[in-house]
């Protein structure tokens, strides 16, 4: 995958955003997060020496919560619920069968960085489970045989 | 919006205002699309879209408004349509629908039957939306005005008597006053513990220190439960206006509005919200001339189940990890940054206004000896009418599931309903005429929690979902400390072997010692009440896992250790559906009318056959 160029620019508008508060460090990771799909080693030192926090407990944040990804991430990001809804109309089959298409495990980028799986506890569009999230776009009442086809409509 | 703005410099300008906008208001025809999250994925925005462009195509724009609004609650049907003042209700609306409903409702004024609620028995088609059981027996005293106005509009919450409570408050009212009007209403925190909110605003009132902060907790991890993410997105001025009346009666001057950055459009309409309250000076400095001063910042939260928890949130809005601490310090004399900080969820504060506008009085006459007012449910998983309900404290488990729920789809039999998400309990049939309110569900060991309630049938495995909220709270455990970290980990190796047949009786008692020292050792909310979903199972469903154990079986056909598919070879018709279905091609097509075959030492237990079958032949064994 070729490498992200950071572009400190680009960071200091971010910071502005929040007045540089040391307070929105959660908020300014994710606009951070948003613009480069994942968080840059780069972009990470920059927001520590600016905010003037030390690098540890950025990464503390970074690698605490779990909207924080430290590896880039494939074009499509695919959210498959896991929420107790979903899950009793039958999430984890889903998840299986996510995994055992792209041949990757939950947390993981494909090869070729088209698909990054992850699961997320609720989005709490209960009446759709089990529910998949591709890049934002909800896919609802999933079944096994439904998953092929959904990946293919992406590329 | 108006595009005059002007800052509202008193309580008499207010009032001016919602005279103006009511005047422009003629009683015309309105189109509320739902445009909650829910029905989004039916494409609500689009479906407005279309709408506002049929309407310029029939030439009705002086006629017709569209107004697209957050979220009514009925979601199983989705997406839903109303059409006002008539409150024709239509559901399952879809793109190729707008012409016709333009056409025929709002132009001819006839019903389109298609589009109608039809009750289960498909006895009755319903027209008005006030008619449909769903919403009949709920009391939508907080939930209700979702389904008329815009959130992005501020002018519709003034409209239905917007920010009137804040006035009251500002105008006549002391901030003990007002501290003592919610507390003789009795209202309870929301949020799952069920503190009283009075009794919160009154400590961090008489606290030392200047500066005080007041939070509204829209982290809602719990799984299952998006009442304060609708209330956040459809409603956003009533919660605003319930934390300025809480800031003043507290003595704060800033708040802090946490969302899950799970939530987008709960983020979009509160910054949306915000900016319009300050134009309108109803935040900000010198609030309606009073000379109270309140600001509101949002923070978004990382998606970590903790920080529902009040001290981790707290950490989390200073920018760090978001870690619990020990309580033995109120959070109403240390709180953020170490100040006086009144924490409430967004439900609790949207009870707020409503006790201010109408007394406490008539608040503490609903409800339950203890428990007062009405609580949002997210009725969810395997129910008819998905969706969220609210009704008054007290009513019964089996009103909820059978009369506003419609009970369990396909034929299936009822198992139990775990209510307060993984902190909460699997309450069983036997218990259904429980009265809903907070103490009576801790009694029996689950707990209100945020108000999820997931309905589970006959297909549904108890010592699965004991060891399913084990495996979510072992991976949202913060890690600080010992007893929740390790403990909940050797509980859920423990669920591991009995799920896979290899679990041996001695380990429930283990299992129920080992909740103990979890619940007593734990430093948060989180660890004390996390063994909750196993206790009760074990109490109530313990045959489940003695099957598990004993008998090596697991009768809801869950646990994939101990279950295996196969053909029921009289009603296989060899059509090789599941052939095609199979990823591990794991089925054997032998020949024309002669049963399938799966082989066992090749299938990975997905269940796409049984799926793809149209004859019942694939059954769990």
């Amino acid at each position: 995958m070729s490498k992200i160029s950071v572009k400190n620019d680009t960071l200091a508008k971010i910071l502005d955003r929040y007045d540089k508060d040391k307070g929105q460090l959660i908020s300014i990771l994710q606009d951070v997060q948003a613009e480069y799909n994942y968080l840059p080693r780069e972009a990470v030192e920059f927001v520590s020496s600016q905010l003037d926090v030390p690098l540890s407990q950025v990464y503390s944040v970074a690698t605490f919560f779990k909207a924080f990804s430290l590896k880039p991430r494939g074009r499509h990001t695919v959210h498959v619920c896991m929420g107790t809804a979903c899950h009793v109309r039958g999430a984890a089959q889903i998840l299986q069968q996510m995994q055992n298409e792209m041949k990757i495990s939950c947390g993981d980028t494909t090869e070729d960085g088209k698909f990054t799986l992850e699961s997320v506890a609720c989005v709490g569009a209960c009446a759709l489970g089990p529910l998949v999230v591709v890049d934002g776009e909800y896919a609802g009442q999933m079944t096994v045989n439904k998953v092929k086809p959904l990946l293919e409509k992406y590329d | 919006m108006s595009d005059k703005i002007c800052k509202l410099t008193s309580i008499e300008e207010l009032e001016k205002k919602r005279a103006l906008v009511l005047a422009e208001r003629p009683e015309i025809s309105t189109v509320t699309v739902c445009c909650g999250t829910g029905c989004q994925a039916f494409g609500g925005q689009k479906v407005a879209q279309a709408f506002q462009e049929a309407i310029t195509a029939h030439n009705l724009k002086d006629q017709v408004v569209v107004k697209t609004t957050g979220c009514h609650g009925f979601c199983e049907r989705g997406l839903l349509v109303v059409i006002r003042p008539q409150n024709i209700f239509y559901q399952h609306v879809r793109l190729e629908d707008v012409e016709e409903i333009i056409s025929e409702t709002v132009v001819n004024g006839r019903v389109i039957e298609r589009l109608l609620y039809i009750t289960p028995d498909g006895s009755s088609k319903i027209t008005s939306e006030e008619d449909v059981p769903f919403y009949k027996k709920q009391m939508r005293l907080v939930f209700g005005a979702n389904g008329y106005i815009d959130p992005t509009e501020i002018d519709d919450y003034i409209a239905i008597g917007g920010y009137s409570a804040l006035a009251k408050v500002l105008s006549s009212m002391k901030p003990e006053q007002v501290i003592e009007e919610v507390g003789a209403a009795g209202l309870r925190g929301r949020g799952g513990g069920g503190f009283p909110a009075a009794t919160k605003w009154k400590s961090t009132r008489e606290a030392h220190g200047e500066t005080k902060y007041v939070i509204c907790n829209c982290d809602e991890g719990d799984p299952g439960a998006f009442m304060d993410r609708s209330l956040m997105e459809g409603n956003p001025h009533n919660i605003l206006e319930g934390m300025i009346i809480g800031a003043f009666a507290a003595g704060s001057s800033k708040g802090f509005v946490y969302i899950r950055n799970e939530y987008p459009l709960a983020v979009k309409n509160t910054e949306i919200a915000i900016r319009q309250a300050e134009e309108y000076g109803l935040l900000g400095e010198n609030i309606l001339g009073s000379g109270f001063s309140f600001r509101i910042v949002i923070n978004r939260g990382g998606g970590a189940f903790v920080c529902g928890e009040s001290t981790a949130l707290m950490a989390s809005i200073e920018g760090k990890v978001g870690e619990p601490r020990a309580k033995y310090v109120h959070t109403s004399e240390k709180g953020l940054f170490d100040c006086p900080t009144v924490l409430n969820n967004v439900e609790t504060w949207a009870n707020v206004p409503l006790i201010i506008n109408r007394g406490s009085e008539w608040y503490a006459s609903i409800g339950t000896e203890n428990s007062k007012g009405t609580k949002i449910f997210s009725l969810v998983g395997k129910i008819n009418n998905t969706g969220l309900v609210e009704v008054p404290m007290g009513i019964s488990l089996r009103e909820i599931i059978y009369e506003i729920g419609g009970g369990i789809p396909d034929g299936k039999k009822f198992k139990a309903v775990l209510t307060g998400g993984p902190s909460g309990g699997c309450i069983p049939e036997s218990l259904l005429d429980l009265p809903v309110d907070f103490d009576e569900l801790t009694r029996v060991g689950s707990m209100m929690g945020s108000g999820a309630m997931i309905v589970m049938d006959e297909n549904n495995c108890m010592v699965d979902i004991a060891r399913y909220f084990l495996k979510f709270l072992e991976e949202e455990s913060c890690g600080k400390c010992v007893p929740c970290r390790e403990g909940l980990k050797g509980m859920r190796e423990i669920l591991d072997d009995i799920s896979e047949g290899k679990g041996d009786e001695s380990q429930l008692d283990l299992l129920e010692e080992m909740s103990a020292v979890i619940q007593d050792g734990s430093l948060c909310g989180l660890g004390q009440t996390a063994p909750n979903p196993v206790l009760t199972t074990l109490k109530y469903f313990r045959d489940e896992y003695l099957a598990h154990i004993v008998d090596k079986k697991c009768p809801a056909g869950v646990c994939k250790a101990l279950i295996s598919y196969n053909i029921v070879d009289d009603n296989c018709t060899a059509c090789r559906l599941c052939v095609k279905a199979c990823p591990s091609e794991a089925i054997e097509f032998i020949g024309k009318k002669i049963p399938v075959v799966i082989h066992q030492e090749k299938c990975t237990k997905c269940g796409a056959c049984m799926e793809a079958c149209k004859f019942k032949a694939v059954e769990i064994r």
